[in-house]
């Protein structure tokens, strides 16, 4: 089912550099080949389309037999979860977010994320010291997966010797939203299917205790509620705990490796980061243009048939929306594949847009923002060990596995 | 490069900026921004510097911020002489001066008018300056008015529930103010939303304890011994004892120092063409003066080139840059303004926005959420195409339904939303109520096709 480009997409020998592939297929803004998913590569249409509330999030509207090498992924596990705010339309989505927002963000929790600021940069601060022999770091299993993790395990309020069985659970759960043209579907079925119920039995545990000893996290303020009209269902509380705990554990690891390959690719960027930490701020918002940790977003589909740059999409057909490609659209930014931190107009689709744009985002974005600012601090004269790095499977969320680098020394903090 | 008049100009011209807040302000920035290296002169009848207002009804009622802080952010210097304090008198087209009230004149090359408007005050001026009676429009009125909200009044009136109104009010609750608001329609923001949003509007006032009275009007304010206002009496024959009235009835143009100037200037605005340029009391555009912001009036392509007259935020600044770029480019190079109206408004702890110019629309379709829940996006039609759309807390949709306005898109919406409920399934009348009756509430007013408001005698030349 998977042709031409397309598979050249999903084909993991092209995970490295996948923007050639992308600017051919902006030659077809909509791209459709036999039953495959109507496929939206360039900015404008993907701007809209966010905002067009003719999409749908929900499996249910898919059409049978939609060609969707990525669908069902996630609905197999239907039997263990429901369906997460990522995976509904409003009202049902609004409801679920606004809930799950309350302990989060502002209006009623302003200073969460901003609260997190210390222990975050202790968290950076450790991980550093324990690189280890500079000559031989693994740039992200030594830092980049497990500072993000450390982080939304504090947030959620995830026991810290739990974090191993999340690791597990989470890969798996990431690694099913891939389309891997090797696994025998049954056996993938089964694994993510397995996960998701492992994952939610110890969520429901966790969740258990914390209604018991309620604590200052974000698990024990949703299994509490805040003492407003609308609470969450013990099934949606777990299905909002596994989708936060997926997004905090496989995004903000590639956003962070992204981050640190794409400067030692562009040393002079990493001299100017260092002399001015400022600059984090813009060079994080680039980044997320320039590397965005979720390439595309493959769960869309229309309620009617819609029309698309001439091209009419029928109800029910899978769409991917290529954010990755819009971040790198001529018509939108200028110099596309040049990574400029001082770039003025930057509305990137990293963080997507409209309703499901990135619930994380504050925290990702400082976490980011901290990581590359004190490792480009702290790491003398840093340098590649192999270009490119090897990649992950994954196509989505795609980023490096491993990012081994070697420098001169560590500067103490 | 030939040294044309242009060059002349932007090397060594003289600008005059009439009206010194947003529209002014960003104008300025921008003729700096576009290479005007000539004398820049910024005259404003308010004695400080650019401030922005909407903070003005909002946070700083609730004393958070204060009415002092609201100056507007800079995007660059503008190297200007400031003329704050002192009010544009008149103007001398075929001269090129601006007159002031302080008998200074004041010569232009290009004039940029962005005089805004006022608070319309109350009708009778006696009872208008009882201690205690208030408008909201400058920065004064609002260090004033939240001063005397501070201060724990027994009970506010405000007269007039369009948006400021409404916003006051809002204000008035958050801080446990006891609020009568009267309004002479039979609900809030009709005039701009129609009666169908103005009854989602009505439940909000009264839900959030505001006592409000419709189909109403307030005839008069007593004031006691002291000359502080202490009740108003209504048109139904009751009255109610308060101690702070806020009059809440819409906004005046600032056109009166343009009259006898022989510029297309009246109670309407001034109006313009698409490109800024003001037009004559004849109907012939200048090409000199250009206009910007909510005095002014310009003829729009989607909305059947009917002048169209905003006293939106947004709309200020687009119009100023779009004038501010005319004034230095030839007539091939100059732009339209083709702002698509937008605005917004906080009240109740609800967000509301608009896109459109709803007040057209007869009809009126829920196509997501529910009233009941106030979270839902409305979208308007008039003859059959989407003319405006109106969300409360789903501003999240609003770009696609400006997209829908903008394509001229069928009306009702032929296609299936999410998060359509069974009130969203068939379009409603809108209501707005009767256009020849006066109303305070349309921040958009289409005011007909002429460029000019006197009329004009058309004599055929005789042969």
């Amino acid at each position: 089912m998977k042709q031409g480009i397309l598979s050249d997409i999903l084909d993991y020998s092209n995970r490295a550099n996948p923007y050639p592939l992308y600017a051919e297929l902006r030659k077809t803004p909509v791209f459709h080949d036999g039953d495959g998913p109507y496929v939206i590569s360039t900015y404008h249409h993907i701007q809209s389309l966010l905002h067009d509330p003719r999409l749908s999030s929900e499996a249910r509207n898919l059409a049978a037999g939609a060609g969707d090498p990525l669908a069902g992924a996630e609905d197999e596990g239907a039997s263990a979860l429901p369906p997460s705010f990522l995976k509904l339309d409003p009202p049902e989505h609004d409801r679920l977010r606004r809930m799950t927002n309350r302990p989060f963000g502002p209006p009623d929790s302003p200073h969460r994320v901003d609260d997190m600021r210390g222990f975050l940069h202790t968290t950076v601060t450790g991980l550093i010291d324990n690189l280890g022999d500079p000559e031989r770091i693994d740039l992200v299993d030594q830092f980049a997966y497990p500072f993000p993790v450390t982080m939304i395990c504090r947030l959620l309020g995830v026991p810290r010797e739990d974090e191993a069985r999340f690791h597990v659970w989470a890969d798996t759960l990431a690694a099913s939203l891939d389309p891997d043209p090797g696994a025998d579907p049954k056996e993938r079925e089964k694994t993510t299917h397995d996960a998701r119920m492992e994952l939610g039995m110890y969520l429901a545990g966790l969740i258990e205790e914390r209604r018991k000893n309620p604590g200052e996290d974000m698990l024990s303020q949703l299994a509490v509620g805040h003492g407003q009209d609308e609470t969450m269902s013990t099934m949606e509380l777990l299905s909002t705990a596994a989708l936060l705990l997926i997004a905090g554990h496989e995004t903000t690891v590639n956003l962070i490796t992204n981050g640190m390959l794409t400067l030692l690719r562009n040393p002079d960027v990493l001299r100017q980061l260092r002399e001015t930490p400022a600059l984090a701020v813009p060079l994080v918002e680039e980044l997320l243009r320039f590397e965005p940790p979720v390439q595309l977003l493959p769960q869309r589909t229309p309620l009617a048939d819609i029309e698309v740059g001439g091209v009419t999409i029928p109800k029910g057909s899978s769409m991917w929306l290529i954010l990755a490609s819009g971040n790198r659209d001529p018509d939108r930014f200028e110099n596309p594949d040049r990574f400029d931190p001082y770039r003025k107009d930057i509305q990137h689709l990293g963080l997507g847009s409209g309703i499901h744009s990135c619930f994380g985002a504050p925290l990702a974005r400082l976490e980011a923002q901290l990581a590359l600012t004190e490792l480009t601090r702290r790491l003398e004269n840093p340098r590649l060990v192999e270009d490119p790095p090897p990649y992950r499977q994954n196509a989505v969320l795609r980023g490096p596995r491993h990012l081994r680098i070697t420098c001169d020394g560590v500067r103490p903090s | 490069m030939a040294d044309t008049a242009l060059d002349h100009l932007k090397a060594n011209g003289r600008i005059v900026v009439v009206g010194a807040s947003l529209a002014g302000l960003r104008g300025a920035e921008t003729l700096r921004e576009k290479g005007f290296k000539g004398s820049l002169t910024m005259i404003g009848d308010e004695p400080y510097e650019p401030y922005d207002r909407p903070p003005l009804s909002k946070q700083a009622l609730l004393g958070m911020g204060t009415a002092e802080g609201t100056a507007l952010p800079r995007r660059r210097d503008i190297d200007a002489e400031w003329r704050l304090g002192v009010a544009a008198s008149g103007l001398d087209m075929a001269a090129r001066r601006v007159k002031l009230a302080d008998g200074d004149e004041v010569p232009y090359d290009r004039l940029l008018i962005a005089t805004g408007v006022r608070a319309r005050p109350w009708p009778n001026q006696a009872e208008g300056e009882l201690d205690g009676v208030f408008v909201l429009r400058t920065r004064d009125d609002g260090v004033a008015l939240a001063r005397r909200l501070d201060a724990g009044p027994r009970r506010v009136l405000v007269i007039g529930a369009g948006f400021t109104g409404s916003e006051i009010a809002s204000a008035c609750r958050e801080r446990g103010v006891e609020v009568t608001v009267a309004e002479r329609a039979d609900a809030p923001l009709v005039g701009a939303l129609g009666g169908v949003i103005g009854a989602v509007a009505a439940e909000l006032h009264r839900e959030n304890g505001v006592d409000l009275r419709t189909g109403i009007m307030v005839t008069a304010l007593e004031g006691d011994s002291t000359g502080r206002v202490r009740a108003a009496h209504f048109s139904d024959g009751t009255s109610l004892e308060c101690d702070v009235v806020v009059v809440s009835l819409g906004a005046q143009r600032n056109t009166d120092w343009l009259a006898g100037s022989g510029l297309g200037a009246g109670p309407r605005g001034i109006a313009c063409d698409a490109g800024c340029r003001a037009f004559d009391i004849r109907g012939i555009v200048t090409d000199d003066i250009f206009v910007a912001g909510d005095v002014a009036r310009s003829p729009h392509p989607l909305f059947g080139y009917q002048f169209l007259s905003l006293e939106h935020w947004g709309n200020a600044v687009s119009q100023a840059e779009t004038a501010a770029h005319n004034m230095l480019s030839e007539s091939t190079d100059r732009r339209p303004h083709i702002w698509v109206p937008a605005f917004w408004s906080s009240q109740f702890g609800v967000s509301i926005k608009s896109v459109g110019v709803p007040s057209m629309g007869t009809e009126i379709m829920i196509t997501q959420g529910s009233r009941a829940e106030r979270r839902f996006t409305g979208v308007y039609g008039y003859q059959g195409r989407v003319i405006g759309a109106v969300t409360f807390d789903n501003s999240r949709w609003l770009q696609f339904y400006q997209q829908q306005i903008e394509a001229t898109a069928p009306f009702p919406p032929p296609f299936p939303t999410v998060d359509r409920r069974p009130e969203g399934q068939k379009p409603l009348p809108a209501d707005f109520p009767d256009p020849s009756v006066p109303t305070h509430g349309p921040t958009v007013t289409l005011s007909g096709y002429s460029p000019a408001d006197r009329r004009l005698t058309f004599t055929p030349a005789g042969h």
